[in-house]
């Protein structure tokens, strides 16, 4: 074995992974600036960039800086914790259909949202609705900790996931059922299709912190998901503590999709796609998986609200729709791979 | 290597027992493996090879003492690599970066592979004949080609102990003769190896000392001249079989039942 040799196989990962952040990275940027251009209001792209970066008394600062940014922003925030929440759900299952809602946070912290929309909370002030869904998430996590008992392996964490799922859906069918108003009931449904039309700064501010803590924490477990790739025996004979692999899976997936649905209501599809578009991208590395899956998800969230608003302007076409739309077919596909792998 | 230093004794275990319901997988096993040993587990399907395995390395709840599970998770790692039965790979990633797993342990955190380990991995690759396949995704490789895979990855872990669950099922002839080679030279270099085994030839030729497990007991420690009794292996396996002492090591060879619970 050579020193040339041996350099270049000791870089081959490392580049390939590095090339594949910037072209995303660079993705990001261009969809983040075109997010920013797009909108019911269609300014020169020139002023548009003026007007965010120079401010002053125009109304057009206004909507860039209060509308357009946090918007752009909470997208790509969003994003990027919902394709990081998918990969590291992957690697702990070590299957490539687990995704974010597996366990059941989503559907809990729609189940606070959903409530304080029936109740009227939600009307009282401004983030009563996000922060009803950060403690339908937090109930989820009590749940799920109280099923799935402090220790033992993946399968339990995921029994008690649809477990919770289950009721999740149960109660907001239940909490439709008993809505007494024909209009709170179409503002339920409406808010349950997920958008991020209308949010501000304020919402930004709520879920960042949960959406940064849980994104560390998932991602300080890159070597834990790697080990993985030959089962939890080894795993954990290679040093990796899986009590603690477990409860930081749990809590960081729980931040990220609760702050997440709290802010933004049910988007699917972005945490069980992206890892699968991008896993041969990394050698299929889990480790790697972990920070190239979130600048992915990032892109398929800008990419999709931009493409919401250029689609059908005037119809708010919603982004959980429109995610739906693309992933059920990406799904099927994934399926049949899969069916004809196993017949090869 | 580090962890046992001085220590002659790389695992001691004692009155290990595991119990499901009411019935005992493994029941009040004690035995103790030092360096230079290359213990062979032998017993039938059922007997409570793999649970004692598991039991040892505290991969499973049990009652009584095994010194492995004294050590925190990455101590444990330095000091002994286990390689199950499961063979199964989750991603289809490359046989490099699969056998790079055993260095985990070793390495830091962060995703920078250093020089050093890089050529590690890269000896053992050539050493296990693996070279020309370490691009290729693990999951699409032959058994006999993972297995050596999985081998490679227990090897370049690098500890003081290695303990095996049936690393020699599905493997050809020349590939068995290879594997239990590799282990033997491996204990003969002054570290230990515990691995379960179902075909007795290979057990009688390649390891120092056997334990014999029949109902989760074990029934008989000692070299192989000394466990491979006729009476032993009438109870613990309902067989008989021809020893012969060659100077290719001792040959043995199953040729019938004998009545069960004769």
């Amino acid at each position: 074995m050579n020193e040339t040799t041996s350099q270049t196989i000791r870089q081959r990962g490392a580049r390939g992974l590095r090339l594949t952040l910037i072209a995303l990275s660079l993705l990001v940027a261009v969809l983040f600036v075109t997010s920013l251009l797009i909108g019911p209001i269609s300014m020169p792209v020139g002023e548009s960039l003026r007007a965010l970066f120079q401010g002053g008394e125009d109304p057009l600062v206004l909507v860039m800086r209060e509308l357009r940014l946090p918007r752009a922003v909470l997208a790509a925030l969003i994003g990027a914790g919902l394709g990081l929440s998918g990969a590291a759900m992957q690697g702990y299952l070590r299957n490539p259909l687990a995704e974010p809602g597996l366990l059941g946070v989503s559907g809990a912290a729609a189940v606070g949202a959903v409530l304080s929309l029936q109740s009227g909370i939600a009307a009282t002030a401004a983030l009563a609705l996000p922060f009803a869904g950060l403690g339908g998430a937090l109930v989820a996590v009590f749940l799920l900790a109280l099923l799935a008992g402090p220790r033992g392996g993946s399968l339990t964490l995921i029994l008690a996931g649809i477990g919770v799922s289950a009721l999740a859906g149960a109660m907001v069918a239940l909490t439709l059922n008993l809505s007494p108003d024909p209009f709170a009931a179409n503002e339920i449904v409406f808010w349950m299709l997920g958008s991020l039309t209308d949010r501000s700064w304020d919402h930004v501010l709520l879920a960042l912190p949960f959406i940064v803590l849980g994104s560390a924490m998932l991602l300080s477990q890159g070597r834990a998901f790697s080990a993985l790739t030959l089962g939890e025996d080894v795993a954990a004979t290679l040093g990796v503590n899986l009590t603690r692999l477990r409860w930081t899976v749990l809590l960081g997936v729980a931040a990220i999709v609760g702050a997440s649905t709290a802010v933004a209501g049910a988007i699917g599809f972005v945490g069980l796609v992206v890892p699968h578009i991008l896993r041969r991208s990394v050698g299929a590395r889990p480790a790697h998986l972990l920070p190239v899956s979130a600048l992915g998800g990032a892109a398929l969230l800008l990419a999709a609200d931009i493409a919401v608003r250029v689609i059908l302007p005037g119809r708010d076409l919603k982004l959980g729709v429109l995610l739906a739309i693309l992933g059920a077919p990406f799904f099927l596909h994934l399926i049949l791979r899969t069916r004809l792998a196993q017949q090869r | 290597m580090t962890g046992a230093g001085m220590d002659q004794e790389l695992l001691t275990i004692d009155a290990l027992t595991v119990r499901e319901g009411s019935r005992d997988l493994v029941a009040e096993a004690s035995f103790s493996l030092a360096r230079g040993e290359c213990v062979g587990l032998i017993g039938p399907n059922g007997a409570g090879k793999t649970t004692l395995m598991r039991a040892a390395l505290g991969l499973q709840r049990a009652q009584g003492l095994s010194s492995l599970t004294l050590l925190p998770p990455e101590e444990r790692a330095r000091q002994v690599a286990f390689l199950p039965q499961n063979r199964d790979v989750a991603w289809p990633v490359s046989v490099r970066d699969l056998v790079s797993l055993g260095l985990l342990p070793a390495r830091g955190i962060g995703l920078h592979v250093p020089q050093t380990v890089a050529e590690r991995v890269e000896a053992i690759l050539a050493e296990m004949e693996l070279t020309a396949l370490a691009d290729r995704a693990a999951t699409s490789l032959s058994g006999g080609e993972l297995a050596r895979v999985m081998m490679a990855r227990l090897l370049v872990q690098d500890t003081p102990l290695v303990i095996a669950d049936e690393p020699a099922a599905s493997l050809d002839p020349a590939q068995q003769i290879a594997l239990m080679d590799r282990l033997r030279s491996v204990a003969d270099a002054g570290r230990g190896v515990l691995v379960s085994l179902h075909d007795l030839g290979l057990a009688a030729r390649y390891c120092t000392r056997l334990l014999a497990m029949k109902a989760g007991r074990i029934v008989a420690d000692g070299a192989p001249m000394d466990v491979l009794t006729p009476e032993v292996l009438a109870d613990v396996f309902q067989i008989r079989a021809q020893m012969i002492d060659t100077s290719d090591g001792l040959i043995l060879h199953p040729v019938a039942l004998t009545g069960r619970g004769g």
